[in-house]
C-alpha cells in the first residue's frame, strides 16, 4: 500500500500561521486518493522520526528561541534524512531557520540549521500583505503560488542558491531582489503562509509526489475535484494584484 | 463661549451631519475633528465626569463586557459610553462630546490603543479581559501588546484599580500599585479534556517554561501554574462556580464576590460570556455601590451586544447573528453551536478587510470539524467566500450542500431558503457590518449606532 509519512517539527511551538492547515491538506489529498497518510509531531528532546517529508512552520520570536538549541542540534539528522531522499518544507520562521542565522534589531542572533546557505536580518519595518509568485519546481511545469507574508526579516540567499520563485506582487525575501523563498535539492522554504498549501493544490501535489518517490518511486496522482481550491487560488491572486 | 466650547460645538455639529447624511454613525469622525482642533480634549472633557471612568480592554469580549457593565450600573448611574466598536481615541472623544449630565465613563478601548487612551483618561479602574491572537498583520505580535500593558499597569497611580482575568496567564501577571481585583472560573465540570491547539499562551510569561494547567476552560485560560518559577494563578476575588450550560440559551452559574454570592442565569451561551459577565461583575465591585442581587438581575436581563448570539426574526425564519473575529472567538462559537446536536442551516461570511485582518490563515485554526455531520446546508459569502468553502470542505463540513454565494445579500437569501429551523449567520467584523446593513434595509435591525 502506498503511504506518505510526514514529520511535523515543533507543532507546539511553531504554528503561528495555522500551519496545521498545511498538514490537513496533505492528509486529505493523500487519503482522497487512497494513499495512507501518517503525520507525527516532533518536539524538543524527541528522537527524529523517519519520514518522507519534514515540515516546519513559524512562531513568535520567543517560541523560536525556545526551540533554537534543539533544532540546531538536529541539523545533522535532517541533512542525512534529506540525503536519503526525504523532502523538507519550511514556512516563515522555519524558513529563516534553514539558514545560518537570524539577526534581530539589537544584533541578537537566533542560530539556524545551516541546511541552506542563506542569512536573515531584521529590517526596520514588517513586510506584510498578500503575495503571489511565479515558480517552476520541475522544469517545464510553471505554477503561480499565492498567499500571505508577514515578516520583519530580510533574507539573502548565498551565491548560486535559487529562490523558490519570482515575486509578482508582494515583497518576497527582502523586497529588493525579486526573489521569494528558496528551492535547493529537496528543500523548499518560503515566507508564504495563508496557509501555503490549501489554495496552492498544484504545489501540494508536487510535494506529495516528490516525497512519495523515496519509498515508492514515481506515483501517478489521480486528479481531484479542485474547483473550490481553484476559485480560492484565483481570488487570492486577484486580491494580491489589487 | 470659550475657544474650547466652540470647538466642542463644531465637532458636535459634524456628528449630526454625519448621521443625517447616512455617512455612518458619527461615532469616530467628530472625535477626530475635535482632537485635531484641541489635542487635549479628552483630558479636558474627562474632568467633567464626577466619578471618573472605567476602561475595558481585551482582544475578545470588550464590547459585550462594556455593555454588561452598563447593565449593572444603569439607570442608577448616568454613564458616558462609546458604542459600536468605536474604540480608538477618536471614538472615546466622540463619546465624551455627548455626555452632558453623565457622572461616570465606561469605555471599551482597543487593546493596542489602550495605553495611549488610558494615559489621557486616567481611569479609576482598568478592566483587562484576555489576550488572544488577533489580527497579527495589523499590530505585530501578542507579546508586544502584553509588554505595553505591563508598562501601563505598572504606571497606574496608586488610587487606580486594576481588574484582571486571573485565568489568562498574560493578563494575570499584570500588576499595579493600587487595589487589584482578580476574576476567573473555578469549576471542575467546565474544564476541557485537553488544551485546544489554537491556544496562544502556553509558556510562562516570566520564564518561558511550559505552563501546567490544573484545568483549562477556554483557549489558554484556566487554573495555571509554572513549574519553572512557581508563579501561579492569583487568588480569585470574583469567580463563577457550579456552572450549568443551558445549550444555546445560556449558562447558569453561581457568582461569588466579596459582597456576597448569587445565582445567575446568563441569557448568552458559551464560557466566554461567563468570563465577560465576571469581568463586568468585578468591575462593578471596583466601582462600588452595586449589591450582588442587583448584579445578578442586570446580567439576567442582559440583551446581547451587536452580533453576539443576537436573535432576530427575518421574514418567517429565526436567525442568530454570530460575530467571529479571531480563532479563539470563532472556536468558542463553534464549540457552543456543537453543544446543540440538531443539524443547522449556516451562512459563513468571511471578509479580509483591514478591520477583519487581511490575513485569513486563522480560519485553519478554528475547529470547524466539530460541525461535520451537523449541518443541513452551508452557504459561504464575503471577499474570501471560496476560501471559506474550501476550509469547510477540508473539515468535512457541508458535503454536497456547500455553496459559494457571490455576495452577502445573495448568501443571506440562499441560507434563508434552505433547510429548516433557525439560520445561524456567522460573520467576520466587516462582513457583520454588511450583513447588518442588508438586514437594516429589510427592516429587521436598527442601525448599529443606535443599537449598542
Amino acid at each position: 500500500m502506498t503511504d506518505l509519512r510526514v514529520c511535523h517539527l515543533y507543532p507546539e511551538h511553531l504554528n503561528i500561521y495555522a500551519d496545521r492547515g498545511n498538514i490537513a491538506v496533505l492528509r486529505s489529498r493523500c487519503e482522497w486518493r487512497g494513499i495512507d497518510f501518517a503525520a507525527v509531531g516532533c518536539g524538543p528532546g524527541d528522537p527524529l522520526p523517519e519520514a518522507d517529508l519534514y515540515y516546519v512552520g513559524g512562531g513568535q520570536d520567543r517560541d523560536q528561541l525556545l526551540i533554537e538549541d534543539d533544532l540546531v542540534g538536529r541539523a545533522g539528522g535532517l541533512r542525512a534524512a534529506i540525503a536519503d531522499g526525504a523532502w523538507m518544507l519550511a514556512v516563515c520562521g522555519g524558513y529563516q531557520m534553514l539558514g545560518h542565522y537570524y539577526r534581530g534589531h539589537q544584533g541578537d542572533e537566533i542560530r539556524g540549521t545551516g541546511l541552506v546557505d542563506l542569512v536573515t536580518e531584521a529590517g526596520p519595518t514588517r513586510m506584510i500583505g498578500n503575495i503571489s509568485i511565479d515558480c517552476e519546481l520541475r522544469p517545464g511545469e510553471p505554477m503561480t503560488v499565492v498567499g500571505f507574508e508577514n515578516h520583519a526579516g530580510r533574507t539573502r540567499l548565498g551565491e548560486g542558491v535559487r529562490p523558490l520563485g519570482r515575486v509578482l506582487h508582494g515583497h518576497g525575501n527582502n523586497g529588493r531582489d525579486g526573489g521569494e523563498g528558496v528551492h535547493t535539492g529537496r528543500i523548499v522554504g518560503t515566507y508564504i503562509h495563508g496557509p501555503l498549501l490549501p489554495k496552492n493544490p498544484a504545489l501540494a501535489d508536487h510535494l506529495i509526489g516528490a516525497a512519495l518517490e523515496r519509498r515508492h518511486g514515481t506515483v501517478a496522482l489521480e486528479p481531484l475535484d479542485d474547483r473550490l481550491e481553484g476559485m480560492a487560488h484565483d481570488v487570492a491572486i486577484a486580491i494580491a494584484a489589487s | 463661549m470659550t475657544a474650547f466650547t466652540a470647538k466642542v460645538a463644531a465637532a458636535r455639529a459634524a456628528a449630526g451631519l454625519s448621521r443625517r447624511t447616512r455617512a455612518g454613525g458619527g461615532t469616530t469622525l467628530p472625535g477626530k475633528l475635535l482632537l485635531r482642533m484641541a489635542p487635549d480634549a479628552i483630558e479636558r472633557m474627562t474632568a467633567r465626569l464626577a466619578d471618573g471612568s472605567v476602561v475595558i480592554s481585551a482582544t475578545n469580549g470588550k464590547t459585550t463586557t462594556a455593555k454588561m457593565l452598563a447593565a449593572l450600573l444603569e439607570p442608577e448611574r448616568r454613564l458616558c459610553r462609546n458604542t459600536a466598536g468605536a474604540n480608538l481615541e477618536s471614538g472615546v472623544a466622540s463619546a465624551l462630546l455627548h455626555c452632558d449630565g453623565a457622572d461616570l465613563g465606561v469605555f471599551e478601548v482597543d487593546e493596542a490603543a489602550l495605553p495611549g487612551v488610558a494615559a489621557r483618561l486616567r481611569p479609576r479602574a482598568t478592566v483587562l479581559g484576555n489576550l488572544f491572537r488577533d489580527q497579527l498583520d495589523r499590530y505585530g505580535e501578542l507579546e508586544a501588546i502584553a509588554a505595553r500593558w505591563h508598562r501601563m499597569t505598572a504606571a497606574l497611580p496608586a488610587g487606580s484599580q486594576l481588574v484582571r482575568n486571573g485565568d489568562d496567564p498574560l493578563v494575570a501577571s499584570l500588576e499595579n500599585q493600587g487595589e487589584t481585583l482578580t476574576f476567573g472560573i473555578d469549576d471542575e465540570g467546565a474544564a476541557l479534556a485537553e488544551m485546544p491547539h489554537a491556544s496562544d499562551s502556553k509558556w510562562c510569561p516570566a520564564c518561558g517554561t511550559r505552563l501546567r494547567y490544573e484545568r483549562v476552560y477556554l483557549g489558554h485560560m484556566g487554573d495555571w501554574s509554572c513549574p519553572g518559577c512557581g508563579r501561579r494563578r492569583p487568588r480569585l476575588d470574583v469567580w463563577a462556580d457550579t456552572l450549568d450550560p443551558l445549550g444555546l440559551d445560556g449558562t447558569r452559574f453561581v457568582l461569588r464576590t466579596p459582597a456576597g454570592d448569587a445565582d445567575v442565569e446568563l441569557p448568552m451561551p458559551g464560557l466566554y460570556n461567563v468570563y465577560n459577565a465576571l469581568a463586568a461583575a468585578a468591575a462593578a465591585c471596583a466601582v462600588g455601590g452595586v449589591d450582588v442581587a442587583r448584579m445578578a438581575r442586570g446580567l439576567e436581563r442582559f440583551d446581547a451586544a451587536f452580533g453576539r448570539f443576537e436573535r432576530l426574526r427575518v421574514g418567517d425564519r429565526d436567525a442568530v447573528l454570530l460575530l467571529a473575529k479571531n480563532p479563539a472567538g470563532a472556536n468558542e462559537l463553534i464549540r457552543t453551536l456543537a453543544t446543540d446536536s440538531r443539524p443547522k442551516q449556516l451562512l459563513v461570511a468571511l471578509n479580509d478587510r483591514i478591520a477583519d485582518g487581511r490575513d485569513i490563515s486563522w480560519i485553519w485554526d478554528v475547529d470547524f470539524e466539530l460541525l461535520a455531520g451537523h449541518t443541513q446546508g452551508v452557504v459561504t459569502a464575503g471577499t474570501r467566500a471560496a476560501e471559506m468553502a474550501m476550509r469547510l470542505k477540508y473539515g468535512g463540513v457541508g458535503g454536497e450542500r456547500l455553496e459559494v454565494a457571490g455576495s452577502i445579500d445573495v448568501g443571506l437569501d440562499r441560507a434563508l431558503e434552505g433547510g429548516e429551523g433557525p439560520v445561524y449567520l456567522l460573520a467576520t467584523y466587516t462582513a457583520m457590518l454588511e450583513l447588518r446593513a442588508v438586514l437594516e434595509r429589510r427592516g429587521v435591525v436598527r442601525p448599529y449606532w443606535e443599537a449598542a
